[in-house]
């Protein structure tokens, strides 16, 4: 079963590779295409209008960093030279204490301004995120940034469901089903039964409620990223903070609730002696395998979104880099691009509910380990 | 924007907020919504099983309702035939008894009617004999008017009481 999971895995580690490197081509291709405009256009005379061709260039590497990544305020369009976007809330603490400011007081992409001796830094390694303006060093940054407002709507959303559900139980307990309650009891009831209590073994009560959270969590967010407007777009599992945090979660649980069996298994496992002493190549090994595990965790669902995201906007950015060289060509590739989005959008739903699953499915191994019994041998 | 650095910010976020929604929902909602599942479940096991069982008691009863029904038509049809047995026993009875009281009366009648006829035949015997005697009379006189007759009368009788003692 693992095996086959691995296989998908790789096979989406592939072409996320295959992918970066159509990236990193693409932008070189642009690169150029834009450079050669420059020496036409340098011909002839206005400044305005070779800083318009240079907008106009399409920088693909950017454009999809920009829409993957974190950013102080929620950009929706642009019209024009108008971004237009939802402004968000910055809580940094400086040299000067806490500071809570809006977001629109820093300017926006192209024309950055800066506010109470902070501004967001053009280059360097802290490009994009707010710096001191003295120091050009990074304050403790706590802002409500896209990630974490999208976090904030999503664990909203989450709660407001699973009360309402739960208050439904209540209510009418032993009644039939009824609208979300219907929707999701199977899922429930599939990740209670199926996943939950046959892998983590006789103690899954202790466990079972941040495996369920964890997998609404994360198959919520993956749904919400797919969205591509307003209150989706956010793409919150695909950044690497919040699936470090759930494979942290699940690495304490692993370890920290961990029986004598478990720790035995890993210091003196069932092997030859000569595997394990003098020299422990086997303690070794085990030692590695508790930290690999949960960042194995951490990179799958992480790459998995990522990957997802980064194939759609390429896709769409063929549509502009095409459209650049001309208009024929970028109608025609617009076709076969709408045509490849719509596949791919298909297959990110089901991507989102397989790493939401695997995730879970992981977790509840992983802690199940912990929970090993002195006879329960493999 | 660093792709493989995680952010503090949203480090520090994400573990609140995703501690927070676990620890809301661990109390409030998963608990009462798995339970709430398994005790439905369980309910509905242990009602079909009941409906097993009490179509069971039902077919059972059906049975035995049918056994008992079966029983009563027996019976009736035993009654019946005894009562039709115990009419004609007692038709018969009649019958016998009937002709027995028949016989007797006849047997009487016909005591009486031998007796009447013996009654009516002594009768009729001593009226003869009074008739024959009255007319023996009546001849005797006639024929015993003169005295010579009474002689020859009173010698022949004679003789008569000679011959018979000799």
């Amino acid at each position: 079963m693992s095996q086959s999971k691995n296989k998908t895995i790789s096979l989406f580690k592939k072409a996320f590779f295959a992918m970066l490197f159509l990236l990193g081509g693409l932008t070189v291709n642009a690169q150029e295409n834009s450079e050669a405009a420059d020496v036409q256009e340098a011909t002839s005379e206005v400044i305005s209008e070779e800083h318009a061709t240079e907008k106009e260039g399409v920088n693909l590497k950017e454009m999809i960093f920009g829409h993957t990544g974190d950013a102080y305020d929620w950009h929706i369009t642009t019209i024009g030279e108008e971004p237009i976007s939802i402004p968000l809330l910055c809580i940094v603490y400086g040299q000067n204490g806490l500071d809570v400011f809006c977001s629109s007081n820093l300017g926006h992409e192209g024309h950055r301004t800066e506010y109470k001796g902070y501004k967001i830094a053009e280059e360097g390694s802290h490009a994009g995120k707010i710096v001191e303006v003295s120091t050009g060093e990074r304050p403790w940054d706590f802002s409500i940034t896209k990630n974490v407002a999208s976090l904030l709507i999503s664990c909203s959303l989450l709660l407001y469901i699973f009360l309402s559900i739960a208050k439904k139980y209540k209510e009418n307990p032993r009644s039939k089903p009824t609208g979300k309650q219907a929707l999701l009891e199977p899922l429930i009831v599939a990740l209670h039964d199926d996943i939950i209590k046959p892998s983590v073994g006789k103690n899954y009560k202790k466990f079972s409620a941040y495996l369920l959270t964890a997998f609404f969590f994360i198959f919520l967010n993956n749904i919400l990223g797919i969205i591509p407007i307003f209150p989706g777009g956010a793409n919150l599992t695909g950044n690497i903070a919040v699936t470090l945090v759930l494979a942290t979660l699940t690495f304490i649980l692993t370890n920290f609730r961990g029986t004598g069996a478990y720790w035995k298994e890993i210091f003196w496992p069932e092997v030859p002696l000569w595997l394990k002493f003098p020299i422990p190549i086997m303690q070794f090994i085990e030692i590695l395998g508790i930290f690999i595990k949960p960042i194995a965790l951490c990179v799958r669902l992480f790459a998995n979104m990522f990957a997802g995201h980064t194939m759609v906007l390429i896709l769409i950015g063929l549509i502009f880099i095409f459209g650049q060289m001309s208009v024929a060509a970028g109608g025609a590739i617009s076709v076969l691009s709408v045509l490849l989005i719509t596949f791919m959008s298909l297959l990110e739903c089901l991507v989102c509910f397989i790493q939401a699953y695997v995730f879970t499915m992981l977790s509840a191994i992983f802690i199940g380990m912990g929970q090993a019994e002195h006879e329960g041998h493999e | 924007m660093s792709l493989l650095t995680p952010d503090f910010g949203l480090l520090f976020w994400m573990l609140l907020c995703f501690l927070l929604v676990a620890t809301i929902l661990g109390k409030w909602a998963w608990p009462a919504i798995v339970g709430m599942i398994e005790d439905r479940g369980n309910y509905i096991e242990e009602s079909l099983r009941k409906a097993d069982e009490a179509n069971a008691a039902l077919a059972n009863l059906k049975a035995e309702n049918e056994k008992l029904l079966a029983e009563a038509k027996n019976e009736r049809l035993e009654l019946l035939k005894e009562a039709s047995k115990l009419k004609e026993k007692m038709i018969a009875d009649a019958k016998t008894q009937a002709t027995i009281e028949a016989n007797k009366i006849i047997e009487n009648a016909k005591e009486s009617i031998q007796l009447e006829k013996d009654n009516v035949v002594k009768e009729i015997r001593s009226q003869v004999a009074e008739l024959s005697v009255t007319i023996a009379e009546r001849i005797l006189r006639e024929e015993l008017k003169t005295g010579e007759s009474q002689t020859d009368m009173i010698n022949k009788l004679l003789d008569e009481v000679n011959v018979a003692k000799s």
